[in-house]
């Protein structure tokens, strides 16, 4: 536990559908090996973009403020809503200008683009940015949620399928990390609508 | 040093209201070779008038410069005010494609030159910008056409088709009058070299004129028609020289 990133514990991830994308995270909040309550992990970026965070939860706080700064700042100029794909460039552009003295976070990007084409996206905590096209694992539970998630994603899920992989590889990971739990969210990105659901995990 | 009164902004309102020396900056403007831009269905033309001294070099002036590969920009006053604000405007371009990781629209440029005309009117030591500028670019996303104008006060505004410099009230007259809103840039271009052909001193060369354009290109008919982008760029002298004998 001497490892700041692992210092409040997570599990984070996101998938990639066929015009939807999901984020699913834990609640947990620790401080080293003691439990201390719940938190929201995942934060509203524009209708269509969620930023989860994962690693220290003060960094996340502070880098969520600053980069919505930038985002309502460029809605205010241009009159427009950033995209994903540019907001994953800002996020790893805003961690790199960081990089001798950096945000101990490790950000998770998902939405939907003005044409629906969905976008997922996470970087180191330096800002080294990943694209792929299927699934995106974070936090302490991330190396446990990754086998799940292998097994439970298919290409082009529709969206309540979608959320179902998530949830299953989710818990499954959870399971397996004393780190994170106590409940988790899903959210569901879809053209028309954004689904929040709460899964009850072991809450211990 | 920074003392006393001459440590203050030389722009100081007169008694009636007047920034004097962002008027006599526009006079500087209107002193300054004609250029125009003209707004076409699928892009926008940039057209400046190279009025030189007979042995200068005409091939070694650029009037019109790109700022970003889909915005450029034209401008009439003092060349080297211009190539002050071609060199931020590329600098803080190049920073937001760096941030956002796209360029940005002639929007954002003409208003980042706005901002910069605005602060050498009020900052200490400086003085404003001799010259006016016209920003062009293309939203391919939308596919219409983008044309700023920004003046040494800082403001700034959009035109279907206009002129500064020499003359600069002559050649909107006339452009008024050519103006038509369903013209392609080939036709656009033709209506340019006319508008400064009209005020121009002498014989028109192609090499007594600059012309860029941006916009996009529709190939093929029906289910095989395709919209490829047309970066912004300046036509070669041959080109120029071809578009002014269909002109003849």
């Amino acid at each position: 536990m001497s490892n700041i990133m692992n210092h409040n514990g997570a599990a984070m991830l996101a998938m990639m559908g066929k015009e939807c994308v999901t984020i699913g995270s834990d609640l947990t909040f620790n401080t080293g090996m003691q439990h201390q309550g719940r938190v929201f992990k995942v934060f509203p970026v524009t209708d269509k973009i969620l930023l989860g965070l994962t690693g220290l939860f003060s960094d996340c706080q502070t880098f969520y403020q600053n980069v919505m700064y930038e985002v309502k700042l460029l809605q205010l100029k241009e009159g427009r809503e950033i995209q994903p794909q540019h907001f994953g460039v800002l996020v790893a552009h805003m961690l790199y200008e960081k990089r001798f003295g950096p945000y101990f976070i490790e950000p998770l990007i998902a939405g939907l683009d003005e044409d629906n084409k969905p976008y997922i996206a996470n970087t180191d905590t330096i800002g080294c940015l990943t694209e792929p096209d299927d699934f995106l694992v974070c936090g302490t539970a991330a190396e446990k949620i990754l086998g799940p998630a292998e097994s439970f994603w298919e290409e082009d899920l529709e969206a309540e399928e979608l959320f179902e992989a998530t949830a299953q590889a989710l818990l499954a990971g959870i399971d397996r990390d004393s780190s994170s739990g106590w409940g988790s969210v899903v959210y569901t990105l879809t053209p028309q609508k954004m689904v929040t659901r709460f899964l009850r995990n072991r809450q211990d | 040093m920074s003392d006393g009164a001459y440590s203050y902004s030389l722009t100081t309102f007169s008694p009636s209201g007047k920034l004097l020396q962002i008027e006599h900056a526009l006079e500087a403007v209107n002193h300054g070779n004609s250029s125009l831009g003209i707004k076409a269905t699928n892009g926008v033309v940039l057209a400046a008038a190279k009025k030189l001294a007979p042995l200068v070099d005409e091939t070694s002036i650029e009037r019109i410069s790109n700022i970003t590969h889909n915005v450029g920009a034209v401008f009439s006053g003092l060349s080297p005010d211009f190539r002050v604000i071609l060199k931020k405007a590329r600098k803080n371009a190049e920073k937001y494609r760096l941030k956002f990781g796209e360029e940005p629209s002639a929007k954002v440029v003409a208003t980042y030159i706005g901002s910069l005309m605005q602060e050498y009117t009020q900052a200490g030591g400086v003085r404003p910008m001799g010259c006016s500028v016209l920003v062009a670019g293309f939203d391919h996303k939308h596919h219409v056409g983008e044309l700023y104008q920004i003046d040494p006060s800082g403001s700034f505004w959009s035109w279907k088709a206009t002129a500064i410099g020499q003359d600069s009230l002559t050649t909107k007259a006339f452009l008024e009058k050519r103006f038509r809103a369903d013209m392609e840039i080939d036709d656009a271009i033709h209506t340019a070299i006319l508008t400064v052909k009209e005020t121009y001193d002498g014989v028109l060369t192609e090499n007594g004129i600059d012309i860029a354009i941006v916009g996009e290109r529709q190939t093929g008919q029906g289910d095989s028609a395709k919209v490829t982008p047309i970066e912004f760029k300046r036509l070669s002298v041959e080109e120029i020289k071809a578009y002014m004998a269909e002109n003849e």
